[in-house]
This record gives C-alpha cells, sequence and structure tokens, in this order.
C-alpha cells in the first residue's frame, strides 16, 4: 500500500513538533530543577557575601567575582585574535596549503578534551612560566582553549557576507581594510558574536581545565597572580565533596541565571547593530 | 572632442582563455559611449579593466595600454584611487545594508567628508541626478533594502555620483528592470553626459541607439565597428555589425 503524500507531511511535522517539544522539555526540566533545588537559599546576602566553613555557610560573591573576571579577560584576549586569523584566512590570503594547515589546526584544537588544556596550562603557564595557580593562568589557558570556536564561527560569519558587498564597496573606492571594517564586519556582526556567546558559555562551565590552572581558592581574587574558584568549580566541589547540595544547588541557579543574563544582554546589543545596519 | 580614454591594442587572457585579442579604441569626454555584443565578445572584461575590479581576479594576464587623461592606467594608477575617479554601476543593483542616506554617504565618507551639511548636499545632489529624490526625499533613513529593485539601480547610480567621479561606467544597468525604470535611468544617463563620460555595457542594442552619441561593436574579444551611433545604426559597414544591430545572432 502507498502512502498519500500529504499523509506522509501531516507525520512528518508531527514528527518535528515532537522532536522540538522534546528539546525545550529537556531544558525547561533542568532549570526547574535546579530552581526549586536552589532558588530558597539564593538572596542577596548569599550573592553578596563570602564564603564560610568552606562554602557551607555564607555566600560566593568571590566566585561570582572569579567567574565574571576569568569570562571577560579570556574573551578580551580570545577575540581579537581569533578575529584576526579569521579575517586573515578570509580576506587576505587566498586557499593554499599554509591557510589549509592553519584550519587542521584549529580544528585539532577544537577537538581536545578541556582535561588537555588544563594540563597543558599547568605544565605550562603554572610550572614553567611560574605564574602558579592564578587568574592569569587561567585566563592564558581559557584564551586558548575558546579560540578555534571563535575563529571557526567568525570565519563562517565572514564568509557568508555575499561577495558583490565586497565588489561594490572596493568600485566605490574603498581599500581592503576600509571593506573588511565597514562592510564585512558590521554584516558578519550577529555570526561572531554568536560564537564570542558560545565562547563565554564554555569559560563559565569550565571545571577541570579552571582547577588544573586557575586553582580553586575560596578568596577573592584582587589581582591577575591571585587564585580564585568559578562557580563552576565551587559547584563542582560543594557536591563531589558533599559539603552542601543546598549551597550547591544555589551556585548552580546562580550560574544558570548570570549565562541567561549575559544571552540577553548580548542580543540586546545584536539586534541595535542589526537594525543599524539593515 | 577630447579623448578621456584611450585603449591601444589590449589584450587580456584568463588562464589559456584569450578574452580580449588587442582592443585599440578612443573614447571621447562628456560623451556615452556604448558597448554593445554578445555574451563573451568581452565587454565587460574592458570595464572591470577601466576600474581595476580586474585585480580582484585570478590568474589574469593583460598587455597593452590603457590611458585615461594620458597615464595608464593598468601600470602607473592605483586601483584604490582610480575608482574614486572612476564610478561603476553593475548589472544588478548591490545596496549596502544600511540606510539609503548611508548608502550615498558611503564613498564621500571614505574621503573623509564627514560634514553633515556637506553631505546632506552630495545626497540630495545624486539622488536628483538619478531621478530618485521625489520618491525617496521622506525616508532617507529607511533601508536601501526597502526599495524596489528599479528605485534600488538608482540608488546605486546616484551611490556612484556621489563620488563625483569622471567617468561612470555601466554594465547592463537595466537588464534586471522593468521598461518604466529602464526609462527612468536612461532619462538620468541623458542628463549626465553634459558632466561625465559615460560608457553604457549593454546587450540591447535598441537602448545603445537612443542613449549613446558613440557606439561599438565586439565580437569574441574584437572590436569589430566602432562609430558615430547615428551612422553605425543606419549605415553599418561591417556585414556582421549590421547582423547583430538587425537581430539575426545575439
Amino acid at each position: 500500500m502507498r502512502i498519500r503524500p500529504s499523509t506522509i507531511d501531516k507525520l512528518v511535522r508531527i514528527g518535528f513538533n515532537a522532536q522540538a517539544f522534546f528539546t525545550v522539555s529537556i531544558l525547561v526540566v533542568i532549570i526547574t530543577i535546579i530552581f526549586f533545588k536552589g532558588f530558597t537559599h539564593v538572596n542577596l546576602e548569599f550573592i553578596f557575601s563570602s564564603p564560610e566553613d568552606m562554602g557551607r555557610q555564607g555566600g560566593i560573591f568571590p566566585s561570582i567575582f572569579g567567574t565574571i573576571l576569568l569570562a571577560l579577560l579570556s574573551i578580551v584576549f580570545a577575540t581579537p585574535l581569533g578575529l584576526g586569523t579569521a579575517i586573515f584566512l578570509t580576506e587576505y590570503t587566498k586557499e593554499s596549503a599554509f591557510t589549509k594547515i592553519i584550519r587542521f589546526g584549529v580544528e585539532s584544537l577544537a577537538g581536545i578534551p578541556s582535561i588537555i588544556y588544563g594540563l597543558f596550562g599547568f605544565i605550562f603557564f603554572v610550572i614553567k612560566l611560574k605564574m602558579g595557580w592564578s587568574l592569569l593562568s587561567g585566563v592564558l589557558t581559557m584564551t586558548i582553549m575558546i579560540l578555534p570556536t571563535i575563529i571557526r564561527t567568525s570565519e563562517e560569519a565572514i564568509k557568508s557576507v555575499p561577495r558583490n558587498l565586497r565588489i561594490v564597496s572596493y568600485s566605490l573606492g574603498a581599500t581592503r581594510w576600509e571593506t573588511v571594517t565597514k562592510v564585512v564586519l558590521t554584516s558578519a556582526m550577529p555570526g561572531i558574536l554568536t560564537g564570542v556567546m558560545l565562547s563565554i558559555g564554555r569559560v563559565v562551565g569550565e571545571t577541570a581545565a579552571v582547577i588544573f590552572t586557575m586553582g580553586s581558592s575560596l578568596r577573592l581574587p584582587t589581582s591577575l597572580m591571585d587564585s580564585g574558584r568559578t562557580m563552576a568549580v565551587h559547584f563542582y566541589i560543594l557536591a563531589r565533596e558533599g559539603i552542601s547540595m543546598d549551597k550547591a544547588y544555589a551556585t548552580a541557579l546562580v550560574l544558570v541565571l548570570s549565562i541567561t543574563i549575559i544571552n540577553v544582554f548580548a542580543y540586546y546589543i545584536m539586534n541595535k547593530v542589526v537594525s543599524r545596519y539593515s | 572632442m577630447d579623448v578621456k580614454i584611450r585603449i591601444e591594442n589590449l589584450k587580456a587572457s584568463f588562464g589559456k582563455h584569450e578574452i580580449l585579442k588587442g582592443i585599440t579604441i578612443d573614447v571621447y569626454k562628456n560623451m556615452v559611449t556604448g558597448f554593445m555584443g554578445p555574451s563573451g565578445s568581452g565587454k565587460s572584461t574592458i570595464i572591470s579593466i577601466l576600474n581595476r575590479m580586474i585585480d580582484f581576479e585570478d590568474g589574469v594576464k593583460m598587455e597593452g595600454r590603457v590611458l585615461l587623461d594620458g597615464i595608464d592606467i593598468i601600470r602607473d594608477v592605483n586601483g584604490v584611487e582610480l575608482r574614486k575617479r572612476v564610478g561603476t554601476v553593475f548589472a544588478v543593483p548591490i545596496p549596502l545594508p544600511r540606510s539609503i542616506y548611508e548608502n550615498i554617504a558611503y564613498g564621500p565618507r571614505l574621503n573623509n567628508i564627514n560634514d553633515k551639511d556637506e553631505l546632506d548636499q552630495i545626497i540630495k545632489e545624486g539622488l536628483k541626478k538619478a531621478f530618485l529624490w521625489d520618491e525617496v526625499k521622506d525616508r532617507l533613513n529607511t533601508s536601501a533594502l526597502k526599495l524596489s529593485g528599479g528605485q534600488q539601480q538608482r540608488l546605486c547610480l546616484a551611490r556612484t555620483l556621489a563620488l563625483r567621479p569622471e567617468i561612470i561606467l555601466l554594465d547592463e544597468p537595466c537588464s534586471g528592470l522593468d521598461p518604466i525604470s529602464t526609462a527612468k535611468i536612461e532619462e538620468a544617463l541623458s542628463e549626465l553626459k553634459k558632466d561625465y563620460t559615460i560608457i553604457l555595457v549593454s546587450n540591447n542594442t535598441k537602448q545603445i541607439a537612443r542613449i549613446s552619441d558613440y557606439s561599438a561593436f565586439f565580437y569574441i574579444g574584437e572590436l569589430i565597428e566602432y562609430g558615430h551611433t547615428d551612422a553605425l545604426f543606419t549605415n553599418p559597414k561591417i556585414k556582421k555589425t549590421e547582423d547583430y544591430i538587425s537581430g539575426k545572432f545575439g
């Protein structure tokens, strides 16, 4: 028996709807669990005070601060470097063995598990360069870790800018650099920002590589050479060592909320940029 | 009559494929010169040499000379500087993804013209010359992407005019446009030739006949016939030209 095309169409639609629903419901379940387990312990005091008794009491302010610093500095280092590489690969060179080697390197880096970055950071930055367990070691390690993501997403975003726009820009007397900055990057901005957002997510959620390089000190980091503990690491230690599941879930909730806030803020900026250039 | 562009024995090839086989032609100042010929005749290649956009293609070899006011633009002129003097309107309208105003301001801003009054003046002037001012004067800050195809092409013309170029190259500017938009572009061009040297590439022989002062017929990389438009269309000297303008091939 042959199934009618319109029936297949309906079945496919139901199937896709079910998949979309499934995906969203996983997210809802996770957030709901974290929310209900955590929200009774989250209050202003939890956010703005320091932990006591290994985190059984008190708040997580040093961890929030450390997380923000780590993410911010890693992005500040990795974005210009990654974007520069992407611009070089797409706008300033022709496809050659050289660009293929760079791309191969980038893709290989992207596939390395984060614990390996952590190990490298420990051996190279912490020991060899004598930076110790510090914010700086963490930032440099995270920079290397997120670089492939930023390069790849920026490159794709830049490639998706129509060639015609570059042609027009050149025809109006623009140099290559003027064309890149005024036309290509403004059009590629949403894609580039997506890569940056993904990278922030990776840094904020990273544990293994951070423990190895930035350490897990509970004190507030006040210089680049201080150790510190990010929220993800704090959560991991609280849960792993059975210190306090309540505080662990509260930390997780703050972590999820801060990622949400960063995302909303970034998309707000992106929409402003997009509406200006369309 | 002053010669604005003198092309001398210009040859160009992509790899082993010879596109131009030795073109020699004088283009006169403040005239509209029509380049016509079937596809593959090399007319668009000449355009991309005149604005040096050919620099962005791989594997091109060129011989001969192209003199703009007596200076060889292939060897002695920087491409970026050249394109500030030689404006181009392409076959497809390509608005930049920004407002009508900012599209036209793009070129002047590259030349460090940032004064609001001066920009306003340049933009108004360009839009008027391109016969678009009346249609868009109340919405200069809306996106250029919202304009119709015909309006977009006139915007591109206005954007080119804002460069205040000496030469305007139009590479089949009406190929995707309806008859009314085409008529508006042609009307604009007839006015513009007072101030600019214009080269119009077109497959549409009737359009060339309507607005060109001089016409050139190219065929597979060679210039077959060149002369005053009236003479060329009423009394072509070469059989191939006659066949082409009478529509026997195209």
